[in-house]
């Protein structure tokens, strides 16, 4: 059986040969820790059903990453399902099915390799699993009950992370020199930007189908267990992403800042499609071209994340 | 165009290393991409070892002395990522693009990443290609990794071609409803945006209730939760483990020449 | 050893608040081929799901005469070899032999007593050389009779099938239906093929809203035109 697909899912698989062997083992520990609490957490929550269930569930993830839906000149957008996942089931049963997903793809397709296969479940299957989950519990809460506050919560949570997905994938890229971070970060960060919104657009198709067909089953997530242990896991992540960015920018080599920004205007214009797309990622009034990138992207998610809570308060007090 | 192609890779065949044990086949092609992986960047000699031996283990396999070429690309995003080492790490300059220097250290960073990358991912399709996936599994098993989730694995790539196959037939039901061309399609972007989430949403559903009826059939033939008792393993003969050996100690070599010269 | 199934006024409400079986009382003696026929959302897959203890509602259910019930399950699973409509769903290893084997291994066999009796139970199916094969690539035929054959592993007294003749065609058929007139055990199968009913099995129980209606000789049931078509049923 074979079927041709014109885009496959938000690329974020990093081939090997493109992180360095220290970086490739601090994916694996935490894919690892990850992986052993999730199982802990799933048994506790499923039961019997554990196996069959995150098996079939895993399947289902993998075929719905196939469908595709036209945006514009042959291009498609295309599910990753981390936050959907996690939204349905919880955040825990969402890693292990994630990481199936993604474990398969590198070892049959090479769809990403075996040694960077660590991050590669962290980054698609921890952090999108998290953020996606955490924005979603959060903003509903904020918005209140009723299908639109769902709707809305698991659009901007599916963003979100593709978004974060992305950034710690240009993030350990850089710090294992495979790309300068002043590059890798707006680049990743904006090509995601676009394929975070067909992730939202079908995540919200997926859950109002779900509202409408079996309520039910959208509780499951609701309920996981261990809301306290996930707060930890997201905690974790933040302060690890400040860290790397931190850190990297620190690094012990000016030189290698002022090529970038000698460089900078050849690659303004092989970025050129990108920026017209999206505004400009530079921060004028800070000297330093790889630190207002940075800042760029972390600012830009903060305000889509106030925008979403001070709508969301509106709108409460609207209907209030 | 990437190609979903779900047909096993997998070759029967019956060579040296189709027979070798599933555990060894998978410790080496994982230690043949760690040892590229902290490869110093430029040693050539170093990876043109490697090179080789990925020749001689398709050789070997009975696949001829190219296969492993046809299907090796470095996956497209990552190698744009990467082309701006050249320009961007400094060093010695040895050309001249335009009003751009590329340097020696960023260039032969950048083909480092390239041929590391390349020789790993024809190792990995070697190991796919002589291993049948249930022996995949459970080599990994054996190696330690966690059991239940070798069985959600393994039920994941059983049920897999069934979800692969409603995904195919709900988006020609699709296509044969859309009167224009595959390509456009009329309808806003939100609106196909919305069917695409329905279809998923539908998959979503079958996956619960195929999860059912599978748990059932399940507990009919006993099954009582925690683990999927399976059957003991062969113990692996010393012709396999001697492979091994030979295997690390040529990466050992690989790795000191690198190293050193 | 008593291989039968007894079943007295048994009630069953789905979760849901669905009713589903509003006093059903049946028994099967020793060696008996019954077939169950009925429309569909009669009720049928609903009980045959009872008889191993994966829906377990009000009244009285007996295996070989041990009540269904907590305690029980583990033997009653070994004795009724239940086969789903959908092979798909039986069929969840990654191998055939996996497969037959899995019965049989969460008995606590020990693996000598396993691999014969997968060896067995394949030889019983007549599909012995798919021993290695992955189940995905095999046509609904080979898949049903495999799934037999995953039951047939665990020596069971009594053979429940669920539409065993549904999507095959003219040749499986046929090789399903010399395979059942073959296999020794007790048996019951629901089904809309009347033919089969006619070829295989001398008692036939007509099923209707949750509810028996008709228990007798096929032969003359199939010949009650007016029950047949009260039914939503037709004459082979």
């Amino acid at each position: 059986m074979h079927f041709h697909v014109p885009f496959s899912p938000p690329q974020l698989h990093i081939p090997d040969g493109f992180l360095s062997a220290g970086v490739s083992i601090v994916g694996w520990v935490l894919a690892i820790a990850a992986i052993g609490y999730a199982l802990r957490q799933t048994r506790g929550q499923f039961g019997e059903k554990q196996i069959p269930l995150m098996g079939v569930l895993a399947a289902f993830i993998f075929a719905a990453q196939a469908i595709n839906f036209p945006v514009a000149g042959g291009t498609s957008g295309h599910l990753l399902g981390g936050t959907l996942a996690a939204i349905i089931m919880g955040p825990w049963a969402a890693v292990l099915i994630m990481t199936s997903v993604i474990a398969i793809q590198a070892l049959i397709f090479q769809d990403g390799g075996l040694i960077v296969l660590g991050f590669n479940i962290a980054n698609m299957g921890l952090i999108t699993a998290f953020t996606g989950h955490f924005v979603y519990m959060w903003l509903k809460r904020a918005m209140g009950e009723g299908r639109n506050s769902m709707l809305a919560a698991g659009a901007i949570g599916a963003w979100i992370s593709v978004m974060l997905g992305a950034v710690a994938t240009a993030i350990e890229l850089a710090i294992s020199g495979a790309s300068p971070l002043g590059l890798a970060l707006p680049a990743m960060a904006g090509v995601h930007a676009l394929i975070g919104i067909g992730e939202a657009i079908i995540t919200v198709g997926a859950l109002a189908f779900l509202y409408t067909t079996r309520r039910d089953l959208l509780d499951i997530g609701e309920k996981a267990p261990a809301q306290a242990s996930a707060n930890w896991v997201i905690v974790g992540l933040v302060i690890a992403l400040v860290v790397a960015v931190f850190s990297f920018a620190a690094s012990p080599d000016p030189d290698g800042l002022e090529r970038v920004a000698e460089n900078t205007g050849f690659l303004d214009r092989a970025m050129r499609p990108v920026y017209e797309i999206l505004p400009d990622y530079t921060i004028p009034f800070i000297g330093n071209e790889l630190m207002s990138g940075i800042l760029a992207v972390v600012v830009g998610t903060l305000i889509v994340f106030s925008a979403a809570f001070v709508i969301a308060r509106l709108q409460r007090k609207a209907t209030a | 165009m990437l190609h979903f192609n779900l047909a096993d890779q997998y070759r029967r065949g019956s060579s040296r290393i189709h027979r070798l044990d599933p555990r060894i086949k998978i410790l080496g092609a994982v230690l043949f991409i760690a040892a590229a992986t902290v490869m110093p960047p430029g040693k050539w000699v170093a990876f043109g070892l490697l090179f080789v031996v990925t020749v001689l283990v398709a050789r070997l396999s009975g696949l001829g002395w190219a296969f492993a070429l046809k299907r090796s690309f470095v996956a497209l995003p990552f190698a744009l990522a990467a082309v701006t080492l050249p320009f961007t790490v400094p060093g010695q300059p040895i050309a001249q693009i335009g009003g751009f220097t590329l340097s020696a250290e960023g260039s032969i960073r950048f083909l480092t990443i390239l041929v590391k990358s390349w020789v790993s991912v024809q190792i990995a399709i070697l190991l796919t290609v002589t291993t049948s996936f249930p022996d995949l599994l459970w080599g990994m098993r054996e190696l330690r990794i966690p059991a239940p989730l070798i069985s959600i694995v393994g039920f994941m790539y059983r049920y897999l071609f069934i979800f692969a196959d409603e995904a195919l037939r709900l988006m020609r039901a699709r296509a044969s409803r859309s009167g224009a061309g595959a390509g456009k399609g009329g309808g806003g972007l939100l609106w196909r945006g919305r069917v695409a989430g329905g279809m998923i949403g539908n998959l979503t559903l079958r996956a619960f209730e195929r999860s059912e009826r599978i748990y059932e059939a399940m507990v009919a033939r006993g099954y009582i939760g925690g683990e999927i008792k399976t059957m003991t393993p062969p113990l692996m003969t010393d012709g396999d483990r001697n492979a091994l050996v030979v295997w690390v100690a040529y990466l050992v070599m690989t790795l000191l020449i690198g190293f050193i010269f | 050893m008593h291989h039968t199934l007894d079943v007295k006024d048994l009630r069953f409400k789905y979760p849901d608040g669905h009713e589903a079986l509003f006093g059903v009382t049946l028994s099967i003696a020793p060696g008996e081929k019954v077939a169950l026929v009925g429309p569909n959302g009669a009720g049928k897959s609903t009980l045959m799901l009872h008889f191993n203890g994966v829906l377990q509602g009000e009244g009285e259910v007996r295996v070989c005469n041990m009540p269904v019930q907590k305690d029980t399950l583990g033997k009653v699973r070994a004795a009724v070899g239940l086969v789903f409509q959908d092979p798909d769903d039986q069929l969840f290893s990654p191998t055939v032999f996996e497969d037959v084997a899995f019965g049989p291994l969460h008995m606590g066999l020990p693996e000598t007593e396993v691999r014969q009796r997968v060896k067995e139970a394949l030889a019983a199916v007549r599909m012995t050389d798919y021993i290695d094969r992955v189940s995905h690539h095999l046509s609904v035929g080979e898949k049903k009779r495999i799934a037999i054959a995953t039951v047939l592993s665990m020596n069971p007294e009594i053979l429940v099938l669920d539409e065993p003749s549904a999507g095959l065609d003219p040749r499986a058929r046929r090789t399903l239906i010399n395979l059942l007139r073959d296999l020794p055990q007790t048996m019951l199968i629901s089904t809309h093929d009347m033919r089969l009913v006619a070829e295989l099995f001398s008692r036939t129980v007509v099923m209707d809203h949750g509810r028996v209606v008709a228990d007798g000789p096929t032969a003359q049931i199939l010949n009650d035109a007016a029950l047949l078509e009260a039914h939503g049923l037709e004459k082979p």
